[in-house]
C-alpha cells in the first residue's frame, strides 16, 4: 500500500492524487459504516431479546435468552453433550451431509447432462423425473429410517434425494441451453460428439451447475438434520431432538446457532472454489449491491 | 490442381419447420459455383437466407432438395476442409486465447506440442502473440474476432465460409479486419464465401459479388469485380471503377431490399 502511494505521487499531478485518496477514504469509510451498522443490528436484536427475557416480557422458558444459549454452547464445548463430545456431533452431521451431497451432485450432474444431450433419454425419463420431483421428499425420511436403520445411511439417503433434483434440473437446463454457435464452431473445428460433450457442453453448463451447488448444500444439511431428528444415535439433529425432549429451549437454539455457523463456513468454501474455477468469467458488475 | 469447382450448389433448397409448425423456405433452387482460390461475396437483404447457404456448404445442415458438392464430392456431414467464421462470438470463453486457437488441431488429433506451435504462429500473424494467456472476456470485440480468424486459419481450410464476420465491429475496426483478412487469405489459396449485408465490404474484398433475392433466397445476379489485387479497403473505395460497380450492384440489390422492407411493413401493420 505505501509503495503504491509513492508511485502515484511521483507519476501524477498532486490534485489527482488527493482526489484518488479522497475517493479511497470515502469507500473505506462506507465499508466501515456498513460493518458497524451490521454489528449494531445484531447487538440490538440480542440485547432486546435478553432484556425482554429478564424483564419477563417474554417467557424465557419458551423463548430462552441469548445468555442461556451462550452458556449452553459453552457447556457443550467444554464438557461435551449427552451423546458425546460436540465435535463428534458436528463431524457426524457434516459427514452425512457431505456424503449425501457428493452422491446427489454426482448423480444429478451425470443424469442431467446425459438427458440434456440425448433427446431419447429425455423423452423417456422426463415424465418420471417430474413425478418424483412432485413428491414432497422430506416425508421420505421416515421411510429411509425403516430401510437403512438409525445409522448414517438413512441420513445420507434423505440428503441425496433433496440434493439430486435441483442439481439435476440445473445440469439438464445447462446442457440444453449451450450456445448453439459454440457447438457449431466446435464441430466445424473437428470435434466429435464426445468432445463436444466434454469440452463444450460440460464447461458451458458449469455455471448453471454451480448455482445449484450453493442451494443444494443447504438441502444436504437439511436432509441430514431431519434424518437425525427423526431417529439417530449421533449428530446435531439429535441434539435438537434431545433438547426439545427435555424442554430445553436454550439447547434447541444453541444447536441451531452451531448449524448456522457450519452452513456459513461451508458456503464460504464453495464460493472460494467457484472463484478459482471461474477465472474465465468476467467479474460480477456491482458485486451484488 | 484440376478445374473442379471448390463449391457447387445445384438446385439447393432448404425448408425449416418453424416452432408454430409452418414450413419456412429459407433457400429456394439455388445454383452457385465457386472456383478454387476464388473469393465470392454474397449480399442480400437481411434475413433472406444467406446464412443458410453457408450452413449447407459446411455440412451443419443438409439441403431438403438439390445437391451440394465440395471438390466434386457430395457433402455428407462436416468436411474437414471447411473453416467457418461465425457472426457472433463463437470462441470458447473458458479457454485462453492460445488454447482457443489450439482447439481445432487438438480436436483433429494433432499432438499438443505441434498444435501449440501452429497456434502461436497464427496468433503472431493476427498480432495477438502477447495476449495468448488472456481469456476472451478480457479482449476487445476486434481482438476476439482475430482469435476467431486464427482459430479457423490454423486448420488450413481450403474452403472458408464467413457469415457476416465483422458486422458486430465498429467501422474503423471493420476496415482493419478486412485488410487483415485479405492478407491472411492471400497466402493460402483457399476459396472464400463471404456473406455480408455491407455492399462496400463485398466489393472491396471479392472477386465476384452474388446478389440474392428477398427470401426465400436464390441467386438474382452475379457481378465480377475487376479491381486489381492486392487491394487495401480504404484505397480501393476511392477508385472510380469501385463507385461504378457499387452503383450497378446497388441497382440490383436495392430492389430486393425494398421488397423485404415492404413485407416487413406489411407484417407490422
Amino acid at each position: 500500500m505505501p509503495l503504491e502511494t509513492v508511485r502515484t505521487e511521483a507519476g501524477r499531478a498532486p490534485a489527482a492524487t488527493t482526489r484518488t485518496e479522497a475517493r479511497e477514504r470515502a469507500a473505506r469509510n462506507r465499508r466501515l459504516g456498513v460493518h458497524a451498522a451490521r454489528a449494531g443490528v445484531l447487538a440490538a436484536f440480542l440485547g432486546l431479546w435478553e432484556v425482554c427475557a429478564r424483564a419477563d416480557v417474554i417467557d424465557p422458558f419458551n423463548f430462552s435468552q441469548p445468555s442461556r444459549i451462550w452458556d449452553q454452547i459453552w457447556q457443550w464445548v467444554s464438557h461435551g453433550t449427552a451423546q458425546g463430545p460436540l465435535g463428534e456431533q458436528i463431524g457426524y452431521t457434516l459427514y452425512e451431509a457431505l456424503s449425501g451431497w457428493v452422491i446427489g451432485v454426482t448423480g444429478g450432474v451425470l443424469l442431467g447432462i446425459a438427458l440434456g444431450r440425448v433427446r431419447f433419454l429425455a423423452d423417456v425419463f422426463g415424465p418420471y423425473i417430474k413425478v418424483l420431483n412432485a413428491i414432497p421428499r422430506i416425508v421420505l425420511a421416515p421411510i429411509f429410517l425403516i430401510w437403512f436403520g438409525l445409522g448414517p445411511a438413512s441420513k445420507v439417503a434423505s440428503a441425496v434425494v433433496l440434493v439430486f433434483f435441483p442439481v439435476f434440473f440445473n445440469a439438464f437446463q445447462g446442457a440444453r441451453e449451450v450456445d448453439r454457435n459454440l457447438v457449431a464452431n466446435a464441430r466445424i473445428l473437428g470435434a466429435d460428439n464426445r468432445r463436444v460433450t466434454l469440452q463444450v457442453v460440460i464447461p458451458a453448463a458449469t455455471t448453471w451447475i454451480f448455482t445449484s451447488l450453493h442451494v443444494s448444500f443447504g438441502f444436504a444439511l437439511i436432509g441430514a438434520i431431519v434424518g437425525e431428528y427423526i431417529g439417530a444415535t449421533k449428530g446435531l439433529g439429535l441434539l435438537v431432538a434431545a433438547a426439545q425432549g427435555t424442554f430445553n429451549a436454550a439447547g434447541v437454539y444453541a444447536a441451531m446457532t452451531i448449524l448456522a455457523v457450519v452452513a456459513l463456513l461451508t458456503e464460504g468454501l464453495l464460493t472460494f472454489a467457484e472463484k478459482k474455477l471461474f477465472r474465465w468469467k468476467p467479474a460480477d458488475a456491482g458485486d451484488g449491491r | 490442381m484440376t478445374d473442379t469447382p471448390a463449391i457447387e450448389l445445384t438446385g439447393a433448397t432448404k425448408r425449416f419447420r418453424t416452432p408454430s409448425g409452418a414450413l419456412h423456405t429459407a433457400v429456394r433452387d439455388l445454383d452457385l459455383t465457386v472456383a478454387q482460390g476464388e473469393f465470392v461475396a454474397v449480399v442480400g437483404p437481411t434475413g433472406c437466407g444467406k446464412s443458410t447457404t453457408l450452413t449447407l456448404v459446411s455440412g451443419l445442415e443438409e439441403p431438403t432438395e438439390g445437391e451440394v458438392r465440395v471438390y466434386g464430392e457430395p457433402v455428407r456431414g462436416i468436411d474437414p476442409k471447411v473453416g467457418f467464421v461465425f457472426q457472433q462470438d463463437a470462441v470458447f470463453p473458458w479457454r485462453t486465447v492460445l488454447s482457443n486457437v489450439m482447439a481445432g488441431p487438438r480436436f483433429r488429433g494433432v499432438p499438443t506440442a505441434e498444435a501449440r506451435e501452429r497456434a502461436r504462429d497464427w496468433l503472431g500473424r493476427v498480432g495477438l502473440a502477447a495476449f495468448e494467456d488472456r481469456y476472451p472476456h478480457q479482449l476487445s470485440g476486434g481482438m476476439r474476432k482475430r482469435v476467431a480468424l486464427a482459430q479457423t486459419f490454423v486448420n488450413d481450410p481450403s474452403i472458408l465460409l464467413m457469415d457476416e464476420p465483422f458486422s458486430a465491429l465498429d467501422v474503423q475496426t471493420r476496415a482493419l479486419m478486412s485488410d487483415q483478412l485479405l492478407e491472411l487469405w492471400a497466402g493460402t489459396g483457399s476459396s472464400v464465401v463471404f456473406v455480408t449485408h455491407d455492399l462496400d465490404e463485398a466489393i472491396a474484398l471479392a472477386d465476384r459479388v452474388v446478389v440474392m433475392t428477398a427470401g426465400p433466397a436464390t441467386v438474382k445476379e452475379v457481378f465480377t469485380v475487376d479491381l486489381p489485387r492486392p487491394r487495401t479497403v480504404e484505397a480501393v473505395r476511392l477508385e472510380p471503377r469501385f463507385v461504378e460497380l457499387y452503383r450497378e450492384i446497388w441497382a440490383s440489390l436495392g430492389e430486393e431490399v425494398r421488397i423485404t422492407r415492404e413485407r416487413g411493413a406489411g407484417r407490422a401493420a
